[in-house]
């Protein structure tokens, strides 16, 4: 028995996600008393492919082939499962990123296994069950999901785990599955990426904004301090409705749940649904006019003032502070 | 054309979560159920591509008869008919399955779903049904066009989209953008009542995983309130206190 990773990889770079997988699967290996394999689909040079033996891997399965070049999760599905097979791996990790949301339970059906999306923790493994906490209730709560199936499939959250380095160095394998045409009818015709922006699920600092910014317009000095902080931008859900932000920086509990290390709440009042969505993140910082706001109450910082006045002088504050 | 919408029975979005039974069962005490928001999404541009005649839409949901209401909210909104599988959706993995085997019995051109339900999160049944009914899965997409044969959809990317073309029967799991959510008129609340729900029983299948336990999140200790004229020292206490910047 052992465990496999499957890394996702954007431009032949592994993401951030990819190495916390990588260091989860590793500390469920070692509580296992098994070894780690990774495996890698798409062209990624062998320079990072060795990176995942930093994090825990001992042997990485390299699928470098231009049909598997763009993600297909039915393809990919069969490429992992084949991969399990051979390492005789009985439990998987992926991340629970966009990507992962479509391919883990296609490899969980193929497995026959119990899957857990959205873990936030590792396994317990006490009295003989295979139990693991995830997030559910958009937040409001964790499930404890016992996996009582022979495989098991975890996706984990980003950002619940960490990356953690254990001196270690990976054997790299070519590995060249079948793959049947059926799995690959799906096409990817395009892939549009922002590669100036921090996209807002991976992102370890977040600045969000809600009807309180009173206008599109207003969004420059949000901007700007995401942009000193290295911090992805959000809003809520009435902004995107009114169409002042796109869909994707809704967060909450219609839109998409984050939990980053800071999130900062300018405008917000927080709403049950908003605070669902991101009553994981670890710092919780509110600006906001109305003393009485919810929000406060969930918050560990807090500023009772006008966002016009509030936010400015946070950038002046930050440009001292980067010197 | 022939669309299949899963539809999911979820607690309202303003419902505060409790538990009972040594925190094992979710407290449905005076919860009120709707129709899971992303499954409201799907079954809007379901109504829109099958507008004019062009097609029908049949809801599906997996549950006990305490889920008719939500069914019946759903052939207000536009379905045309439903079918409800009568069993309490033990998880993920045993509701795709029911819904992939009903799907095996209709000729259904796409299956649409929502993103994932805002109880459980698990975003798994519409991969699951693909791959019950070996058919492409598309999750998470944020527009869905179709010219009869062939789909494009747009699916969410961490920072930016993919753009997906599939020919022949596919499932897809929609989030916002796909469609304005469509509000029940008279009319449609009316013919709610006559339109045909059908029950079907579920067929069994082995469990892989249950949940054992509920918890909730450990409250946040005192909010720490920093004067709005000193607003500069947030920088200070998020740098050197809470170190997070």
């Amino acid at each position: 028995m052992s465990v496999l990773v499957y890394v996702e990889q954007a431009d032949g770079k592994f993401k951030k996600s990819g190495f916390e997988a990588v260091s989860y699967a590793k500390a469920i290996a070692d509580g296992q008393g098994t070894h780690l394999t990774a495996i890698s689909i798409g062209n990624v040079g062998e320079n990072e492919l060795k990176e995942l033996g930093k994090y825990g891997a001992s042997k990485v399965l390299n699928v470098s082939s231009d049909q598997l070049k763009n993600f297909v999760n039915q393809a990919y599905a069969s490429v992992i499962v084949e991969a399990a097979a051979k390492e005789n791996a009985d439990i998987v990790v992926l991340s629970n990123s966009f990507s992962g949301k479509g391919l883990a339970p296609r490899v969980a059906v193929k497995l026959k296994a119990g899957l857990v999306d959205g873990a936030v923790e590792l396994p317990q493994t006490a009295d003989g069950k295979f139990t693991v906490k995830k997030n559910a209730f958009s937040g409001k709560a964790f499930a404890v999901t016992e996996l009582t199936s022979a495989n098991k499939v975890i996706a984990l959250n980003p950002n619940a785990f960490g990356t953690k380095e254990s001196a270690g160095d990976a054997t790299i394998e070519n590995f060249i599955p079948e793959v049947k045409a059926t799995d690959l009818t799906a096409i990817v015709k395009e892939i549009v990426r922002a590669t100036d922006k921090i996209s807002l699920p991976d992102a370890e600092l977040v600045v969000s904004a809600g009807r309180g910014l009173k206008a599109p317009e207003n969004w420059g000095m949000i901007e700007e301090l995401a942009n000193l902080l290295g911090a992805a931008t959000a809003c809520s859900k009435p902004v995107s409705d009114a169409g002042w932000r796109p869909h994707s920086e809704h967060v909450g509990q219609t839109g998409i749940a984050i939990s980053p290390n800071l999130y900062i709440a300018i405008g917000i009042s927080g709403a049950i649904q908003h605070l669902a969505g991101v009553s994981s993140s670890k710092v919780i910082v509110v600006i906001n006019k109305d003393p009485e706001a919810p929000f406060f109450k969930v918050a560990d910082y807090g500023i009772v003032g006008d966002a016009f006045e509030v936010v400015p002088k946070l950038i002046e504050a930050l440009k001292a502070h980067k010197g | 054309m022939k669309i299949l919408v899963c539809i999911s029975n979820v607690p309202d979005t303003t419902t505060k979560i409790t538990f009972t039974n040594d925190n094992t069962q979710f407290n449905t005490s005076g919860v009120q159920f709707i129709v899971n928001p992303y499954d409201e999404i799907a079954l809007s541009r379901a109504i829109e591509l099958c507008e004019g005649g062009k097609g029908t839409v049949t809801a599906i949901n997996v549950g006990d008869s305490s889920t008719d209401p939500t069914i019946r909210k759903a052939l207000a909104i536009g379905a045309d008919d439903a079918v409800r599988i009568n069993a309490v959706p033990r998880d993920a993995y045993f509701t795709a399955y029911q819904i992939a085997e009903y799907a095996k019995t209709g000729d259904f051109d796409m299956i649409l779903c929502g993103r994932e339900s805002i109880d459980y999160n698990g975003a798994q049944v519409a991969a699951m049904v693909g791959e019950f009914l070996d058919i492409p899965s598309i999750s998470i997409i944020k527009k869905l066009d179709y010219d009869g044969t062939t789909a494009t959809l747009e699916r969410e990317i961490e920072g930016g989209k993919e753009v997906v073309s599939v020919t022949g029967k596919f499932i897809a799991s929609c989030a916002e953008g796909v469609a304005e959510p469509k509000i029940p008129n008279m009319r449609g609340i009316m013919s709610a009542r006559t339109k045909p729900l059908q029950v079907v029983e579920a067929v069994e299948i082995a469990e892989v995983a249950k949940v054992v336990k509920f918890e909730t999140p450990a409250p946040r200790g005192a909010v720490k309130q920093v004067p709005a004229e000193e607003a500069a020292k947030l920088i200070d206490l998020l740098h050197t206190e809470a170190k997070v910047i």
